[in-house]
């Protein structure tokens, strides 16, 4: 039993940082989840994730550059800490042990 | 402009900025302000507003939201929190000294506070008018003997001529008796009630506030408006409308109306506890019906588009226009002007035609000696601050080390004295509202504390902030200046240019101490000098009982020969006026040998044959008035000063006309003091009353019995002859005493706040005095052992303080001069200003001042050297 428990948000989160790579700011990982989920979500929704996952360790963040389209604030990146991409493999591996537990007729292939 | 659009919304973006995580804030803010670009240019301004909104609520949640405490690094709130613990333990550690500093302070406050509310309650006064600005009284001058006098009656026909012929300048124009004491009954209940006989216009022009009935109450000449409290005693809460009431067992008169009762800070307030119609007084009064006779108040209210000093102008003629020569004779030039209602009770006094303030010097006085006191309180905060500087040394060498800016060392001075001030406001205003009782009484006032009012809150505030930077922004930057090298070697010493200003401010509160001692010495003396006047008549068991209803003067015979009888009461007679007040005057006299250019003007006291008996005159010359001479009814008495008055030489004998008769001069009588104490004598004439005008019964009680068996024997007698009357009677000594109330009253505040003042000043004094001896402690000391004598150090000790007290005397004494000797110049008859009240004053101040300091000087001298000497 693994003592680690991601939500479902959490890993959708946590894999688009991993999809941006070094580029996955807070817009940024909007728009991507937006085009390739089809997903709304709000900065307020996603800020607080974030925060959370960096507080548990899986996120590392660092701050950027500023651009003038931010109103001069800087940008803060997000990266998968090694920790993070432990879990998120456990994670990816339970998923794959449970479909792969699944008997081959229930989904009627 | 375009870009100014394009920004996002300002109140959201501050909400975010003020809940927002410090640590999170800059970068969501940027993502927040990048979403506002991208939607304003997918989905225009409006929207992107509306989104960046709805955003900023969205992350408003746990997570993002700032935590409530320790993340305050972007503001003082720690540090000024470090100033308040920092200095609530050096209050802590130094009780003796912020006990003196608060306790101080705090006296200090409760005075100001006391002084201010009184000051606020006399600057207040009439101002609940509705129409304060535009009520006024209708006065004259008179050229009278060369100089202006001023008087506030005016003739019967004055009314009427002001609303016919200058009508458009007045909106309502009411004629008043002068206040009368008079009885009231109603059933079995009788009452005495001083009250007001007005025109109907009246309510209206007071803008009274009705309880029953209305304004117009006052139309039917026979119909009494009364004050709710008058009301009550009658009928006790139930409506009287429509009830009878018998006034001075004369008149009955329809109760039409009930006004609530005025306030007290009202120039009315002691005089309309009813308002009857002024055809009551004027029925009874129809003997003074000429243009000459001055014996109503004029009240008026100006119209809306005029002003005062207009109106004032434009009458200033109405009445000698229509004096004859031989009405008031030649010379008289009565000028009628308007006295705003907002100078009635501050500015009444009339110095040959001008209005030179009155009671407004007072309030002036009083602030003052506030304002004053506040700020002897405040020099004690600055000086033990300083004082005690070299003690925090230290603490201010360490923290400008560590890299406090000197900015922040004063930030954190003022919030010490803040927080010292704020206690000793919180104990200031509890002291006042302790003492604000006997404030009361000895002020003759009805003041409360405006607990509810904002603005008395908000003032309070205000003032807190005022004394923080008056007292504690010298000892800030003072403190804040010391070089941090120095301070840390210890080499530290404050030089002698540092004392210099300490001294200077114990001088101020020393001479401010010092003046408001001599300025009660001073209005003590003028007292006891009035007192001391030879007054010319016997108080000593004397009273008089006025007489109100017709049968108290039917009955006076029978009366009188039966209190005779009755072996208490040596002697009684009846007066127009009282012996010790006695105010009516005439002119028109003619006499042998007089000036034809001169204007006359005489007192008068119109009085029965054993008038002098009862009061105990003092024959000079000549002879009593005695029922053995018939010719006695046109005889006269007159006074010294009237003798000279008049220039003659001879009295006795003289003829005098006065009245359309001739009267003959039978005796001279010594001086009374029968009008103020501080005015010389008047010239005054005594005669049989002619017009039948007893006003009063005066009663001398036999000095051989007792004056309570005396009094009820009086009181048995008088209902047993004036049974519908009650019996109300005055000791002369309490009537005359009330000629010095006001005096007394002055004086007994002045000295209040001279011992408050000194208090204030030696608290202060004691301070310093512990401390210099506690920094000379080695001094002390060394010069023990070398073999100095207690008194020798304790002399040492003392020296400054004693030099500083002295100088302060010094300065003192002129100006205590100058300011008293203007105060005794508003009175004719004063007391000479003596040099021994400055001596006494200057010498007490000094004994205090030793009594303060030698208690720490002797223990500091008593001290054993050893303990001293080995602390190092």
């Amino acid at each position: 039993m693994s003592k680690h428990h991601l939500g479902e948000f959490e890993e959708i989160v946590m894999l688009t940082v991993a999809v941006l790579h070094d580029e996955a700011y807070g817009i940024a990982i909007i728009d991507e989840m937006e085009q390739r989920l089809n997903r709304k979500v709000s900065i307020g929704a996603l800020q607080t994730v974030l925060r959370r996952l960096e507080k548990k360790g899986y996120l590392s963040s660092r701050f950027g550059e500023a651009t003038k389209v931010r109103g001069g604030k800087r940008k803060r990146y997000f990266t998968l800490t090694s920790y993070g991409k432990k879990v998120l493999a456990e994670v990816k591996e339970q998923r794959i042990g449970l479909w792969n537990a699944i008997p081959k007729f229930v989904l009627g292939e | 402009m375009k870009e100014d659009k394009n920004k996002p919304p300002n109140w959201p973006l501050r909400f975010f900025q003020w809940y927002c995580h410090p640590d999170y804030r800059e970068d969501i803010e940027g993502d927040l302000v990048e979403m506002f670009k991208n939607r304003t240019e997918e989905k225009g301004v409006q929207q992107a507003k509306w989104g960046f909104t709805k955003d900023v609520l969205r992350l408003f949640r746990p997570g993002i939201i700032r935590p409530l405490e320790g993340y305050e690094n972007l503001n003082h709130y720690g540090m000024i929190k470090s100033y308040f613990t920092i200095g609530w333990r050096n209050l802590m550690h130094n009780k003796g000294y912020s006990l003196i500093n608060i306790g101080g302070l705090a006296l200090g406050i409760a005075t100001t506070l006391l002084i201010g509310l009184w000051v606020f309650d006399e600057l207040s006064y009439d101002k609940h008018y509705a129409n304060y600005n535009r009520i006024a009284g209708v006065l004259q001058h008179n050229t009278v003997d060369g100089t202006i006098e001023t008087w506030s009656s005016q003739s019967f026909q004055l009314g009427p001529e002001l609303r016919s012929n200058y009508g458009n300048y007045f909106e309502h124009v009411v004629m008043s008796s002068f206040p009368v004491s008079s009885i009231l009954s109603h059933d079995e209940k009788t009452f005495v009630a001083t009250g007001d006989f007005m025109e109907p216009e009246a309510p209206e022009l007071l803008s009274l506030e009705m309880l029953h009935g209305t304004r117009d109450g006052l139309q039917d000449p026979t119909s009494i408006l009364l004050s709710s409290s008058t009301a009550k005693k009658f009928f006790g809460d139930n409506d009287p409308i429509g009830e009878m009431l018998k006034i001075d067992n004369i008149t009955d008169l329809k109760i039409t109306g009930v006004y609530k009762d005025l306030p007290e800070n009202d120039s009315f307030k002691s005089e309309l506890f009813f308002i009857a119609h002024l055809d009551v007084w004027i029925k009874r009064s129809n003997r003074y019906l000429g243009w000459g006779n001055n014996w109503l108040q004029v009240f008026v209210k100006i119209a809306e588009n005029v002003n005062m000093e207009q109106a004032s102008k434009a009458i200033r003629d109405a009445k000698i226009k229509n004096l004859g020569e031989q009405e008031f004779g030649a010379g008289f030039d009565p000028k009628l002007f308007l006295h705003p209602m907002g100078k009635w009770h501050l500015y009444s006094h009339f110095e040959n035609g001008i209005n030179i303030g009155g009671h407004i010097d007072l309030v002036r006085r009083f602030g003052i000696i506030g304002v004053f006191v506040l700020l002897l309180a405040c020099i004690n905060f600055i000086n033990l601050s300083t004082a005690r500087s070299q003690r925090r040394a230290k603490e201010v060498g360490v923290r400008k080390v560590i890299g406090s800016a000197r900015r922040q060392l004063i930030g954190q001075f003022l919030s010490e004295s803040l927080l010292v001030v704020f206690m000793a406001f919180a104990l200031g205003i509890l002291l006042a509202w302790l003492f604000l009782p006997i404030f009361n009484e000895i002020a003759n006032k009805h003041i409360s504390i405006f607990w509810t009012s904002p603005s008395f809150w908000l003032l309070i505030i205000a003032s807190l902030f005022l004394v923080v930077i008056i007292s504690s922004s010298y000892p800030a930057f003072y403190l804040s200046s010391f070089k941090p090298i120095k301070a840390l070697k210890g080499t530290f010493r404050l030089g002698r240019g540092y004392s210099v200003p300490r001294k200077m401010l114990v001088i101020v509160q020393f001479t401010v101490s010092i003046i408001l001692i001599i300025g009660t010495g001073i209005v003590y003396q003028q007292i006891q000098f009035a007192k001391n006047r030879p007054i010319g008549y016997d108080l000593n068991g004397l009273l008089t009982i006025p007489i109100k209803t017709p049968e108290v003067k039917k009955n006076y015979k029978a009366l009188r020969h039966d209190l005779l009888g009755s072996g208490l009461i040596s002697e009684v007679s009846t007066s127009e006026t009282t012996v010790t007040n006695l105010w009516w005057s005439d002119n028109g006299f003619q006499w042998k040998g007089k000036d034809p250019d001169m204007q006359d003007h005489l007192y008068r006291g119109a009085v029965s044959y054993e008038f002098g008996r009862t009061v105990g005159w003092k024959i000079k010359e000549g002879r009593d008035f005695s029922r053995d001479f018939l010719s006695d009814s046109s005889a006269m008495i007159l006074n010294e000063t009237a003798v000279r008055y008049m220039g003659l030489e001879n009295p006795v004998g003289e003829n005098i006309r006065a009245y359309g008769r001739n009267y003959t001069v039978i005796g001279v009588v010594e001086d009374m003091l029968t009008q103020s104490l501080y005015e010389p004598s008047k010239q005054t004439f005594f005669m049989l009353d002619p017009f039948n005008r007893a006003n009063f019964i005066n009663v001398k009680i036999n000095p051989k019995s007792s004056a309570s068996k005396a009094l009820e024997e009086l009181n048995t007698l008088f209902v047993k002859h004036n049974p519908e009357t009650p019996f109300e009677y005055t000791f002369a000594d309490d009537e005359f005493a009330e000629k010095f109330s006001f005096e007394e009253r002055i004086g007994k505040l002045v000295g209040i706040f001279a011992i408050l003042a000194i208090v204030i000043s030696c608290l202060g004094l004691f301070g310093l005095a512990s401390f210099m001896a506690e920094q000379r402690t080695k001094e002390i000391g060394i010069r023990k052992v070398i073999g100095a004598s207690v008194f020798s150090l304790w002399s040492m000790l003392s020296k400054d303080f004693v030099s500083l007290v002295t100088l302060s005397a010094v300065i003192s004494m002129p100006i205590a001069y100058y300011l008293m000797n203007g105060w005794l110049q508003e009175y004719e008859y004063r007391t000479e200003i003596t040099w021994w009240i400055f001596a006494a004053s200057g010498a007490g101040a000094l004994a205090i001042t030793l009594f303060t300091v030698s208690h720490q000087s002797i223990k500091a001298a008593l001290a054993n050297p050893i303990k001293s000497l080995r602390s190092e």
